[in-house]
């Protein structure tokens, strides 16, 4: 075959493919993935129980109680008093406590928002500055 | 201390700036005293932060808590090794290591090709020197690491617990060397653009840290994944997390350039597709970096609330396009020079294999970003563990079967008597795998494909050493062990890379059996009960407690623990102990009671790690039972507590918190477990350590280079002598 064709024929099947796989990526990006909301979004939204969101505040201070391995508590904004009620079956993270941001992928029932398994991640506070103790 | 630091910083600063200026200015002017200058300020750029790092090291030890780092990072409390570490747990204590190990890095490099590369080093250091400025600049302006305190607290916060695990401590040094090693072929690359001096020889002088940075790099990702699944409490090695994503992608374009770049230097193919990649590798080490401290994303690892990402986004922007317009510039002078001959040829499973990693490395990025991208487009989405995995997974079985495919192939075009020959001893082994994973059932296809490939990769590894032990005791009739060792001395980065095959093909599929055949399950259970799990029963057999103190005498910690018992067909087969330990809190406003509950907790993992299957084990103690002793204990505290002097106060909270965990002992409430069985972890790090003993024969210079250097040498010695005559 004449190689300037045979380039030719190279450069269309690596395009093609490259165009394949980004179609292919920019598709999986809209199916798979979940809306993120924050609390006071979730309220305004009006969720219905068959879509989930990937939920992301602070643990309300007070509200963390544990019964088994069933977790209740409430998440805030990170910036405001707007919370959701959240009930999560399993382990949770070790640093996950009150006062922490948290990203948890929820799903409404009723009038509480349930985690999914395994999808609680709590924001590693190894790196958060901390204020001095001053004393 | 503080003041000596922050001068060392700006005298490192201004020299690095001066580095710039005189390798740039001297190369332009052919002034090779400049030149020299130029490349000397990196010397005492490296000094200078060496010493900072030192001064830093030392108010850590001494809790110098006039630091407001130590203050906030470190305690009396702190062991002394995590107080030796604890220097890059903070944002600008990690700088700073960023830092001093590129000044380091670049003062080695600079120094072992001081006598080559002449026209391109400059070049390289003023860019070596450019990315020290950044972080000087970062370190002089925004986040200084020399801040004080006034007044001095009379203890500090402490090291997060978490980060309280030997791997975890080595894990930064380890990414960062990485990163900041990658800096080097990045720096080279713009050179020999600049100098049109685009042969291989800036790939060959800059090889040993290219593979340096690439190795490094893959033990901080290692290390972290070993961190997590033994510390962080959820039973996993590896979460998709935008800042691990961060640690991967430059290792995956490392690894496609290890490869490529053989290409251009056998054949002189894929010039411009190799120096994108290590220009695209330097970027994406300083993105990782960026991801870090930006916060930009949510992660469970970045820095919170950080100043640092216009200056990253900006040092990132102006490395893109500078890369690009490079690249576009000398596009004429990067033709290769010779054409693929054949689609069945070593040439084109390398291209093929970089074609993979490059399709990673672009999958984990989009996926990483997308949530950036789509809240840019209207609303915030993100993809989760699955998508990535049903992404990559694919891409991993495919590269384990290029792993295999690429040996067996010859340059230039394969026969088919090559074929046949390299080919059919490890289809047979696939083959056998196949039906026998057919006979026994497996679940799983995906994991099932792998192990096929695996096998079939293996044996080619295997048939190229026989092959070559056997030429070598033909050729000089030695025993088979002197044959192997002398084959892989005189050609250490072919047996070298081999052996990193075999290494990556065992943690794939350590990685693909203990992912697709994982069984877990979170149980509330009272001592002495009993739960199911896999083949083995396990019993809640008694429960622990401690109160932990540090070496100068002040309560640490303390722990709550249980033990377990592992038992099989009736069989006991091991006990575990597990535990979780309560640091206290910072927080003025708890009682001295409550603030060991209110503090941090880490779990330590019990695990009981095999060759064939790890079972891990956490627990979460209940506090409910014992929260009104800790009621009671904070409103004595309060009450005749508050009169009494320190150092009674601190022996009556250790009495106060003993009798707290005796009754926790003597009472236990029920604890929730994590259980889980996975097959095959031990492979994972298994396998790593092969990589890393691989990769360590593969940069080894051999004879031939060392004869190489001397012959070096003696020919500029003879040149020299020549010109005088």
């Amino acid at each position: 075959m004449d190689p300037s064709r045979k380039r030719t024929i190279r450069l269309v099947v690596a395009l093609s493919s490259a165009l394949l796989l980004a179609t292919a990526l920019i598709y999986t990006s809209f199916t798979a993935s979940t809306e993120t909301k924050t609390p006071s979004q979730l309220l305004s939204a009006a969720p219905t129980p068959e879509r989930s969101y990937e939920l992301t505040g602070k643990v309300a201070d007070g509200s963390w109680e544990r019964e088994g391995a069933v977790n209740t508590f409430r998440v805030r904004d990170r910036d405001g008093t707007a919370s959701v009620p959240i009930r999560y079956s399993g382990a949770v993270p070790d640093p996950f406590r009150e006062g922490r941001e948290i990203v948890v992928t929820v799903r409404r029932q009723g009038d509480m928002y349930v985690g999914e398994r395994d999808s609680l991640i709590t924001k590693c506070p190894s790196k958060f500055q901390t204020q001095a103790p001053r004393t | 201390m503080l003041v000596a630091g922050r001068f060392l910083l700006i005298v490192a600063l201004v020299v690095a700036l001066y580095g710039v200026g005189a390798s740039l200015y001297g190369a332009r002017r052919g002034n090779r005293g400049l030149v020299d200058s130029g490349r000397r300020a990196v010397y005492a750029m490296a000094v200078s932060l060496v010493a900072a790092f030192a001064l830093l090291e030392a108010a850590f030890l001494r809790s110098d808590f006039s630091s407001e780092l130590v203050a906030t990072h470190s305690s009396t409390t702190t062991p002394t090794f995590y107080r030796v570490t604890a220097i890059w747990s903070s944002q600008a204590g990690s700088l700073l290591l960023w830092a001093m190990l590129l000044s380091v890095w670049s003062s080695l490099v600079l120094f072992l090709s001081r006598k080559r590369l002449r026209e391109i080093a400059p070049y390289a250091t003023a860019v070596l020197c450019g990315f020290a400025v950044f972080f000087l600049g970062l370190l002089v302006f925004l986040a200084s690491p020399f801040e004080g305190l006034n007044p001095v607290p009379a203890e500090g916060t402490g090291l997060n617990p978490l980060l309280r695990h030997p791997s975890m401590m080595i894990h930064p040094p380890m990414l960062y060397s990485g990163y900041t090693l990658f800096a080097i072929p990045f720096a080279f690359a713009v050179g020999a653009l600049i100098t049109k001096r685009l042969n291989a020889d800036w790939i060959r002088s800059t090889r040993p840290f290219t593979l340096a940075a690439w190795g490094f790099l893959g033990v901080g990702v290692m290390l972290g994944a070993r961190w997590s699944y033994t510390e962080l409490g959820w039973g996993g090695y590896w979460a998709w997390d935008p800042v691990e994503n961060a640690s991967l992608m430059p290792w995956l374009t490392g690894t496609a350039f290890l490869h490529s770049v053989m290409i251009q230097e056998k054949r002189g193919m894929l010039k411009i597709w190799n120096v994108s990649l290590v220009l695209a590798t330097g970027i994406l080490a300083i993105l990782g970096t960026f991801l870090v401290r930006s916060g930009i994303l949510q992660s469970i690892h970045a820095f919170g609330a950080s100043t640092l990402g216009t200056p990253f986004l900006v040092l990132i922007g102006v490395l893109i396009a500078g890369s690009a317009a490079l690249v576009i510039w000398r596009a004429d002078d990067l033709r290769s020079e010779s054409r693929l001959d054949s689609v069945f040829s070593r040439e084109s499973v390398f291209l093929l294999n970089n074609l993979v990693l490059v399709a990673m490395c672009t999958v984990i990025f989009w996926f990483t970003f997308w949530p950036l991208i789509s809240e840019a487009l209207g609303d915030e989405r993100s993809v989760g563990p699955p998508t990535f995995n049903s992404w990559i997974g694919p891409l991993a079985i495919l590269l384990v079967l290029l792993t295999g495919l690429g040996p067996a192939l010859a340059w230039r075009r394969a026969t088919a008597a090559n074929l046949r020959r390299s080919l059919t001893i490890p289809v047979v082994a696939g083959a056998i795998t196949a039906v026998a994973l057919v006979a026994t059932g497996i679940g799983d296809a995906k994991a099932g494909l792998l192990f096929v490939f695996a096998a079939f990769s293996v044996a080619v590894i295997v048939q190229e050493y026989v092959r070559g032990v056997t030429a070598r005791r033909a050729m000089a009739h030695e025993a088979v062990p002197v044959a192997m060792v002398s084959l892989v001395r005189r050609n250490r980065r072919r047996y070298g890379g081999y052996l990193v095959h075999l290494g990556i093909i065992v943690l794939f599929v350590g990685i693909a059996a203990s992912s697709a055949f994982q069984q877990a399950t979170d149980v509330q259970l009272r001592t002495g009960q009993s739960t199911r799990i896999g083949d083995y029963a396990v019993t809640y057999a008694k429960a622990t407690s401690r109160v932990v103190a540090a070496s100068n005498g002040r309560l640490e910690r303390i722990d709550l623990g249980a033990v377990l018992q592992l038992r099989k067909d009736g069989r006991l087969v091991d006990t575990i102990a597990t535990k979780r330990s309560y640091f206290p809190s910072a927080d003025p406003s708890l009682g001295p009671v409550s603030s060991f509950f209110e503090g941090e907790a880490t779990s330590e993992v019990g695990l009981r790690a095999g060759g064939l299957r790890d079972v891990w084990t956490v627990v979460s103690p209940s506090l409910e039972e014992l929260r009104p002793l800790i009621t009671k204990g904070d409103a004595v505290f309060a009450g005749p507590g508050a009169k009494i002097s320190a150092q009674q106060r601190e022996e009556f909270l250790a009495a106060t918190l003993k009798g707290l965990t005796d009754s926790y002992t003597r009472d236990p409430p029920a604890a929730t477990f994590r259980l889980i069985v996975s097959p095959l972890v031990t492979w994972i790090w298994l396998g790593a350590i092969v990589v890393l003993v691989g990769g360590l024969i593969a940069i080894w210079p051999g004879p031939r280079s060392s004869q190489r250097m001397v012959s070096a040498g003696y020919a500029a010695r003879l040149a020299r002598e020549l010109g005088r005559a």
